[in-house]
């Protein structure tokens, strides 16, 4: 019938469409949070060459040198005096749950209770049951090995990221631990997400509880240098302002601590990112897992630094294959090798950070900066040397919470829903029994009644891509500028919409098809030429200001890392930085960014940025002062603020969303009771 | 003339590029291959209306003489470039597709009862798969009354394109 026929074709394409839309809404974020990933792990080795590179009392070194300090030659007395609860008092009217050691599976399911309840645990107790769990971790092995016998499933989750709804979800739906549900989960348990110290809690109490029947690997976010700018240090600073420090230092120890691998029956390894072509379980499992730490790579520095994605050609692609691919052998220098002889530094931190790839081989993982990407012929080398059948991992974002790969012999599993933005991808975990046949079982938390369609998912979860690359774009545009007057020899302030694409993705660095987004980020074209100032007045309002425009778009697409150097040189953690530490912060962004910043514009940024002129800056003040207007159909609940730099506002109260590269949420305002 | 050479090469040059973005977003392996699976999703997303049939005689005529399962870029790329070159599968205009569902609305309500079009979308035509039929259920019926009132359909999902 030709009306049915009609109308099917009509609908399969716009299916289509909507697939495609999908994908490309994917990418975007993907490749905004490994830049972001690339640019952390970038950080760091510059960090570690000025370390290396300065005379001890340069003011660069004092400022940064507290980071390097990694476990320092301590004895325990010592310790346990600084992480000392007991004479921490708890007030009367803290309404929180009184945790009693040991620990009891009523308390824990007591915790939980309270944590749905939008509760906080008291830090008394949060640093009583760290140590505990300190003690606990210290006793187990590298590698974890259990059995399903007794006809025990266990459940296997993957990255949770601070998102406790899931956990609740997943925890409503299979139960809590106990002996007859026991649980492995796979690392990523904080950043981004608001509830990461609520989800470490609970899980550390069920592992105190059950110590034979809950596991917790390790992932390349439980790592404090990756949580300065992931949201996790700054989460803890909220919620704990007292204590926060020491809770943090402890946590530190304990992410050290963990677990590196587990593996079930023998037969089927669980770790959070992957293998390289060096994994050997034997080797893994007689290293000393919490000396192991990162130093950056003597080795690879100082290379020409690109800020933004990987640096091959000037349209880096971001797969792992380029025209020029980096083989791992000896000739080439490794992307992050330490030496390897002594601390077994790069295997393990292959363990946390590779990707498995569709080629064969193994090449270094360029996109996020650490790890590798391994092909399905070290798959099958790997299993067939230990004996294994299956590789269980986490590591990155999937729609519908888990994939295979490899022949079916690498599961990538991730446990948080909703990852990118309301209805971008389901969650999922697995029951494993003894035919270790993996069973999934997907969700989305979600606090609507009904599913959303697939356009509305897509239209929703584009909306925010697009408006993360409306920022990248915006905090390029002294970068765009100049290139597309390149194309505009003549000024007339006017460029073809073919030589913006080419403009765009030139500067940009982003593997993103650049035409086909164009549509919706160019509004207003005539005769498909675009007037680019007129453009860039779209993007964003700006107040006039006196500071230099170079500085406030590098300001700008640089929150991240300022931010992070900011957290960093911020040594007691009071949230507040001098203003000739905020000097030496600026210098030490300008440096990274090999950026020429006059001392000039770094005083105008600093009289215009000190509203309580008491001559420090507010970390948190500063970091909302840069914010970008979406003028372009935002949905009335998406937050919105000027960009203001010759004052600052009052400081916003509620949540609000932070950079493209990071999910974080402010937090509400600790309960004076709880610190 | 020379001017309209460029011209034309320039748009030549563009479409090759949007057909490549299409391509690369299936292209898992990075070797410029694509599942044949796929080559449906990737000419509708890039504009074009063709039915399965249609699509099925683009396949056979972009396959490998041993078919593979795979597509080649190669091969795609010219005949794609034609297609769109020659718009063929030109978008359908929305007075038509409203035609098209008061046919099947032999009652003339204005409206279609899911168990309706289901029928219509399943049985003629070239057949909806349960999981296309579940999917257009969701994105097109009321969810109170069960109906599906087309015409809001139709516009709803026609603003969507751009």
């Amino acid at each position: 019938m030709r009306a049915a026929i009609l109308i099917q074709r009509w609908y399969r394409q716009y299916v289509s469409r909507m697939e495609m839309r999908r994908r490309h809404t994917w990418n975007i974020f993907q490749s905004i949070e490994y830049a972001g990933e690339q640019d952390q792990v970038k950080l760091y080795n510059f960090l570690g060459y000025l370390m290396d590179n300065f005379t001890p009392s340069s003011s660069e070194r004092n400022l940064i040198s507290h980071i390097f300090r990694e476990n320092e030659v301590c004895r325990d007395p010592e310790w346990e005096r600084y992480f000392c609860y007991k004479n921490i008092d708890v007030p009367a009217v803290y309404s929180g749950p009184r945790l009693i050691f040991p620990i009891t599976i009523d308390q824990a399911a007591g915790l939980v209770e309270a944590f749905k309840n939008k509760q906080q645990l008291h830090s008394r107790y949060v640093l009583q049951l760290l140590l505990e769990t300190w003690k606990l971790l210290r006793m187990l092995p590298n590698i974890n090995r259990i059995s399903t016998c007794h006809s025990k499933e266990i459940t296997i989750c993957g990255d949770l990221h601070g998102q406790l709804e899931d956990l609740l979800l997943i925890f409503y739906k299979n139960g809590m631990p106990s002996l007859d549900t026991p649980y492995v989960f796979n690392g990523d348990f904080v950043d981004r997400g608001k509830d990461s110290i609520e989800i470490l809690l609970i899980l550390f109490a069920f592992m105190l509880v059950y110590p034979g029947d809950v596991h917790l690997n390790r992932g390349n976010h439980e790592d404090h240098i990756i949580n300065l700018r992931y949201g996790f240090t700054r989460e803890v600073l909220g919620k704990y302002k007292l204590h926060g420090k020491r809770i943090l230092k402890l946590l530190q120890k304990i992410f050290s601590w963990l677990p590196l691998a587990t593996v079930i029956d023998q037969k089927v390894l669980i770790v959070h990112g992957g293998l390289s072509d060096m994994t050997d379980l034997a080797v893994i499992s007689r290293v000393d897992r919490h000396r192991v730490s990162w130093r950056y790579d003597a080795g690879r520095w100082p290379l020409p630094m690109l800020v933004t994605a990987s640096h091959n050609s000037s349209s880096a692609p971001l797969s792992p294959l380029n025209s020029n691919p980096v083989p791992r052998t000896a000739l080439t220098p490794p992307m992050m090798n330490g030496n390897r002889q002594v601390s077994h530094l790069s295997e393990i931190l292959d363990l946390l950070w590779s990707d498995p790839m569709d080629q064969d081989g193994c090449i270094a993982n360029e996109v996020r900066g650490c790890g590798c990407y391994w092909g399905p012929d070290m798959t099958e080398k790997f299993l067939n040397k230990h004996n294994l059948q299956l590789i269980i991992r986490s590591h990155e974002c999937k729609q519908e919470g888990y994939e295979f790969c490899h022949n079916r012999k690498v599961l990538t599993l991730f446990s948080a829903s909703n990852y990118y933005e309301v209805g971008s991808n389901r969650g999922a975990y697995i029951r494993l029994g003894p035919d270790l046949v993996p069973y999934f079982i997907q969700y989305q938390a979600s606090d609507m009644t009904r599913e959303l369609t697939l356009r509305q998912s897509v239209g929703r979860t584009e909306r925010s891509a697009l408006k993360a690359l409306r920022e990248q774009l915006f905090a390029h545009k002294t970068d765009l500028l100049s290139a597309f007057q390149e194309f505009d020899k003549e000024n007339t302030g006017m460029i073809s919409l073919n030589n913006w694409a080419t403009a765009v993705g030139n500067v940009l660095h982003l593997d993103l098809p650049w035409r086909t987004l164009r549509s919706q980020l160019v509004t207003t074209t005539l005769h498909d030429m675009l007037d680019y100032q007129d453009w860039f007045q779209e993007l964003a309002i700006k107040e006039p200001s006196h500071v230099d425009q170079t500085v406030l778009d590098t300001l700008y697409r640089h929150r991240s890392t300022l931010e992070t150097i900011f957290r960093i040189v911020d040594t007691d953690n009071s949230g507040l930085i001098s203003f000739e530490d905020f000097r030496q912060t600026w210098k030490l962004l300008s440096a990274f960014l090999k950026m020429e910043i006059t001392d000039e514009a770094i005083s105008d940024l600093v009289v215009s940025i000190d509203t309580n002129k008491d001559g420090s800056i507010d970390i948190d003040e500063f970091m909302e002062a840069f914010r970008l207007v979406d003028r372009s159909s935002a949905p009335p609940s998406t937050a919105s603020a000027r960009i203001q730099c010759s004052s600052l506002s009052p400081k916003s109260s509620g949540s609000d969303r932070s950079l493209p590269s990071g999910k974080v949420g402010f937090a509400e305002g600790c309960l004076p009771c709880c610190c | 003339m020379a001017e309209d050479r460029e011209n034309a090469e320039a748009i030549i040059s563009e479409v090759h590029k949007k057909i490549s973005d299409a391509f690369d977003v299936f292209d898992h392996e990075r070797n410029k291959t694509v599942d044949v699976r796929e080559i449906g999703t990737i000419i509708r997303s890039l504009g074009c209306f063709p039915t399965e049939g249609e699509l099925q005689e683009f396949i056979t005529e972009i396959e490998e003489e041993e078919a593979t399962g795979y597509i080649r870029f190669e091969r795609f790329l010219p005949t794609m470039t034609k297609l769109l070159m020659e718009r063929k599968f030109r978008p359908i205009p929305e007075d038509l597709l409203l035609q098209a569902f008061e046919v099947l609305d032999q009652e003339k309500k204005g409206h279609l009862g899911t168990e309706e079009l289901t029928k219509y979308m399943t049985q003629d035509g070239e057949p909806f798969t349960q999981e296309e039929m579940e999917e257009m259920l969701s994105a097109a019926a009321d969810p109170d009354k069960n109906v599906i009132f087309y015409k809001d359909f139709v516009s709803m999902l026609t603003v969507d394109d751009k």
